[in-house]
């Protein structure tokens, strides 16, 4: 089977020009395929044996101020949490963030990838990359890996010259620019909240909080989902941590413990 | 014509045991040194743990034939880092050259569970943990393996320590000092040792500090 690698040719090549010395390495990383005729069901597998990460609930939207980002922290395979402090949501340069669903080394390995190719836009154009541009290098790569097995559902976030960008790009070759998204199996909730909650001129504040809320409700009704709700904002200067807090403790915050009241004092008759 | 070939199925499980912790200025990597197949042991004495670097240490379950090429593959990798640079790999920089190595197989996974321990170029214990294909993030401590269902919840009780996400930052640094850490190693493996059956016989255990590498044996059950 042969395989398109030219998703890893921007990485620099490993050794010098003498790769006789070398022998069984390669100048030009690349990946190793099984040699079974059945490359579909041994990808199924293998897949099967060693991948964590499924549940997870990502969003992000833009209003007036910038992009909020926001994502849960939760790792599990089958019913084990594997992680309670995963993150999420990815920093590729200081203008531009991703989120990650799906499989988790899948996504952390392509974020990567794009951060080099910004990176090597940035030097080659003496300026950033957009959005756009960025957010279709990789749903390029992830197009031409279709059908081979990725898990990858992201959102790509960030501000270039022509101000806030959104895009949701998947592993399925799709590729959305939008204003409001969520990604993963507590999207249903976090879309509940957030839709309600949308408006379009709300302050940094306001829009940190309800990011916050919808990542809130998405773990306290998704099992696959928890942990630490971390809140992204991107603005005019770049990408800003908001806020990270355990949704364990945000609950109380959310549903604060009333002192219950007696309703009749036990008397000594 | 039906399905002609005998279905292939490169892997098998070896099983064992892997704990890394990290601290202020120490690291801890321990293993068991069973390895086993099915219900057959293959051998009481086999280790789990691998010097990558000056300070990186690489300790690995699942099927330890894949876990070899791995080991392989990365300290031919190093040694041409060495002849490039002139220097040791920081253990930050295993870290990723782990990632990346494991992705490049993400179609033909090594079927192995890796804890990469060592100290960062500050000299601060550092813990990377992974899973097959290459995802990993830099943790206090981990456990990985066929006894990692049992080790975690326990050392989550005893170091847990605040999320690296939480802000405002909380120092993520386990409280523990270098002795009480390998205490705590011993006791967690000889409690794995009584519930799984592939983690047993003899305990490697690995301290990472200024003063360079030191090892250490413990018995564990041999049933």
């Amino acid at each position: 089977m042969k395989l398109d690698t030219s998703g890893l040719e921007s990485t620099a090549p490993l050794f010098g020009a003498n790769t006789v010395l070398f022998d069984g390495f390669k100048d030009v990383p690349s990946f190793d395929v099984p040699k079974t005729n059945d490359f579909d069901g041994f990808q199924k597998e293998a897949i099967q044996m060693v991948k964590p990460a499924k549940g997870t609930t990502t969003l992000a939207f833009i209003f007036k101020e910038g992009v909020i980002v926001a994502a849960d922290s939760r790792a599990s395979m089958g019913g084990y949490i594997s992680s309670q402090s995963v993150k999420k949501i990815i920093e590729i340069n200081p203008y531009m963030l991703g989120t990650m669903a799906g499989g988790a080394a899948d996504c952390q390995f392509w974020h990567r990838n794009l951060g080099i190719k910004c990176r090597l836009h940035e030097l080659a154009n003496k300026r950033r990359i957009s959005v756009t541009g960025a957010s279709k290098l990789l749903a390029n790569i992830l197009y031409s890996y279709r059908g081979m097995g990725l898990s990858v559902g992201t959102m790509i976030a960030g501000w270039d010259e022509t101000g806030p960008g959104l895009y949701y790009v998947d592993s399925e070759g799709g590729r959305l620019k939008g204003t409001r998204f969520s990604v993963g199996s507590g999207s249903p909730y976090a879309y509940g909240v957030l839709d309600s909650g949308y408006r379009y001129d709300m302050s940094v504040q306001e829009a940190a909080e309800l990011a916050r809320r919808s990542i809130y409700h998405a773990t306290f009704r998704d099992g696959a989902s928890g942990g630490v709700a971390s809140v992204y904002y991107v603005g005019p200067s770049g990408w800003k941590k908001l806020s990270g807090d355990d949704v364990g403790e945000l609950h109380y915050n959310y549903y604060p413990v009333l002192p219950s009241t007696v309703e009749q004092e036990m008397t000594e008759s | 014509m039906t399905k002609q070939h005998a279905n292939w199925s490169p892997y098998d499980n070896n099983g064992g045991t892997c704990v890394a912790i990290a601290g202020a200025d120490y690291c801890v990597i321990a293993a068991d040194t069973r390895m086993s197949t099915g219900y057959n042991i293959l051998t009481r004495d086999y280790s789990k743990i691998c010097k990558l670097a000056d300070k990186s240490l690489m300790a690995s379950s699942g099927f330890q034939a894949d876990v070899r090429a791995l080991q392989k593959q990365l300290s031919a990798r190093h040694l041409i880092y060495q002849h490039q640079h002139n220097k040791q790999m920081s253990c930050p920089a295993m870290a990723q050259l782990l990632s990346n190595t494991l992705y490049y197989k993400r179609f033909f996974p090594y079927y192995a569970f890796n804890v990469l321990g060592g100290l960062d170029t500050e000299g601060k214990g550092c813990v990377y943990t992974y899973d097959a294909v290459g995802s990993y993030e830099r943790v206090g401590y981990s456990a990985q393996g066929s006894g990692a269902t049992l080790i975690t919840p326990f050392l989550d009780n005893q170091l847990k320590s605040p999320s690296p996400l939480l802000l405002p930052a909380k120092d993520a640094v386990t409280p523990l000092t270098e002795e009480e850490a390998v205490d705590l190693v011993k006791v967690v493996f000889a409690s794995a040792t009584e519930r799984d059956i592939y983690t047993g016989d003899k305990l490697e255990i690995v301290i990472l500090n200024a003063n360079g590498i030191q090892c250490e044996l413990m018995d564990l059950r041999k049933d």
